[in-house]
């Protein structure tokens, strides 16, 4: 399909829910039209609140603080994830004689986990970080060892008789093909340590997105929580953007066709 | 025969290799006695499943026979041949790394520098043919330019012995006659010891000094050892119209005809 009328058609979709959603809280068709705003607002009012809330600059050290908190629990977790994953896919013993435990690990859901890290780690940004952490690490974890694990072996003898030594192979071979693993599944690390700050700061802190959401919430302002998700939608977005520029940047070598192979 | 082992560039000595329990394993060759001299091109000939590959392999380290020595130069071979080079039949280079790089990273457990090594690989991917092509990575390029690839990484590391798993086979026609030219063009110049496995007799001919036939598998062994007489320098497509390539041809194919149709007729049974 030509680029021009895909972008026609997507922007389309998106102005036929804005004009439903405006005509079904502006005029009385579903109920009376004040009792109907109180459950869905307006877009119109979710826009100008959006304005208002750029406009006061008030939204930017929230943002700025869930951004901190995702790329800090990004770092560490993806840090984490290739140097457990390596160490667990060259040493055959540890992988065997931790993988129930990681399992276990793994299947929690870390929602449990945010009153924990709150107790430990405060209400500042350090709880939001080792929940994102939690997620970004066991994505990557995975990753790293699976593509350490799946190196071709025609590849891996070819460079053995080469001649080239453990440090050798490592670098040459299976830190390539782990990173190859930790790109694809980019998109997904970073979607999940903007998911742990968020959730992390919905459940208990005195600023970020997430807190602006529950503030919103909590006093039934369904205006101010869409405009939250609205700015965390664009914001994700935005960051996704990212990630496909340093993705393409970084994995120049590969065939096309293959990058749309996401975890 | 000592004496001739201790010359030898490669010399297998009644190998057999079994994969599995030694029990009830599969053998996929026995009683291997086959030695190669330095400078000389040996061909191996096989139906399929007759153990060509492991042959090779147990010649370049990366299997250990299960009975008999493999002597390289006079001395046992233990681990990893390193005085060969080993060219795949599969894709077999660094797929995130660019043409030169995957030439260049080769000289690296050399302890050469990077700028040297560099140096070098442009003047190899020059003398393959593809000096324009060095800052491809793998995927960008066409079959038989990785193969080229994947010769210039080999005999840069300039190894006593070349190891050869039927490289062609993935090819067409027309690149791996031209492919089988560049080869005979580039050891023409420094004579190393090569053993080539090919299961296309016509390809061996071609370019060895002398064929080996293997039986077909399981437990293959050798049956015959044909030297080939025609004279170098030879043009792969050339030689093929000379009255004693069809002589030498006729002669392997013979014995070769029968291991085949032995070989499918086990492929049929299972």
């Amino acid at each position: 399909m030509p680029r021009l009328k895909l972008t026609v058609l997507q922007i389309g979709v998106g102005l036929i829910f804005l004009m439903l959603w405006h005509v079904l809280t502006v005029y009385p068709i579903s109920g009376t039209p004040k009792q109907v705003q109180f459950f869905f607002s307006t877009p119109l009012d979710v826009l100008k609140r959006c304005w208002t809330l750029f406009a006061s600059g008030e939204i930017w050290r929230h943002l700025w603080i869930t951004l901190v908190e995702t790329i800090l629990a990004f770092l560490f977790g993806a840090g984490g994830g290739i140097i457990f994953g390596f160490l667990f896919a060259r040493k055959e013993l540890l992988a065997a004689v931790f993988d129930p435990y990681i399992k276990a690990a793994n299947a929690l859901p870390r929602v449990v986990l945010a009153p924990i890290f709150a107790l430990w780690f405060g209400l500042g940004i350090w709880s939001k970080v080792a929940l994102g952490f939690t997620l970004v690490f066991f994505i990557v974890f995975f990753n790293v060892y699976q593509g350490v694990r799946e190196v071709s072996p025609v590849v891996l003898s070819n460079a053995r008789m080469l001649g080239m030594n453990e440090r050798q192979l490592l670098r040459h071979v299976y830190w390539p093909s782990a990173l190859t693993w930790v790109f694809s599944s980019l998109h997904t690390s970073v979607g999940f340590a903007l998911v742990g700050a968020v959730v992390g700061e919905y459940l208990g802190s005195s600023a970020g997105l997430g807190y602006k959401i529950h503030e919103a919430e909590s006093v039934f302002d369904v205006t101010g929580v869409f405009a939250g998700m609205l700015i965390l939608s664009v914001f994700v977005i935005l960051i996704d953007m990212l990630v496909t520029m340093i993705e393409n940047r970084f994995l120049v070598w590969r065939p096309q066709t293959s990058l749309a192979a996401q975890t | 025969m000592d004496q001739a082992t201790s010359l030898a560039a490669v010399a297998l000595n009644d190998v057999a290799i079994t994969f599995g329990p030694k029990v009830g394993g599969y053998t996929a060759v026995s009683g291997i006695d086959l030695s190669v001299r330095p400078g000389e091109f040996v061909a191996i000939v096989g139906p399929t499943g007759s153990g060509k590959s492991t042959i090779l392999n147990a010649a370049a380290g990366l299997l250990k026979p299960s009975q008999g020595k493999v002597r390289i130069f006079g001395n046992d071979l233990a681990g990893l041949n390193l005085r060969s080079g080993y060219l795949f039949q599969q894709e077999a280079l660094m797929p995130w790394k660019t043409a030169l790089d995957n030439v260049a990273v080769a000289l690296e457990p050399k302890g050469v520098s990077r700028s040297e090594a560099l140096q070098r690989a442009r003047d190899w991917l020059t003398r393959v043919g593809l000096k324009a092509f060095v800052d491809r990575y793998p995927h960008m390029l066409s079959g038989g330019q990785r193969k080229r690839v994947a010769l210039a990484q080999v005999l840069i590391r300039d190894p006593e012995i070349l190891l050869m798993d039927e490289p062609f086979g993935p090819l067409d026609a027309q690149t791996r006659q031209i492919m089988g030219n560049l080869l005979l063009s580039l050891w023409a110049a420094d004579r190393k010891a090569v053993m080539f496995v090919t299961h296309d007799l016509e390809e061996a001919i071609a370019l060895a000094d002398r064929v080996v036939l293997l039986s077909a598998g399981p437990a293959a062994r050798i049956i015959g050892d044909f030297p080939v007489p025609l004279p170098r320098p030879r043009d792969i497509a050339e030689v093929r119209m000379e009255p004693t390539f069809h002589h030498i041809h006729k002669e392997i194919w013979a014995s070769l005809r029968v291991e085949v149709q032995k070989a499918y007729a086990q492929g049929e049974g299972t």
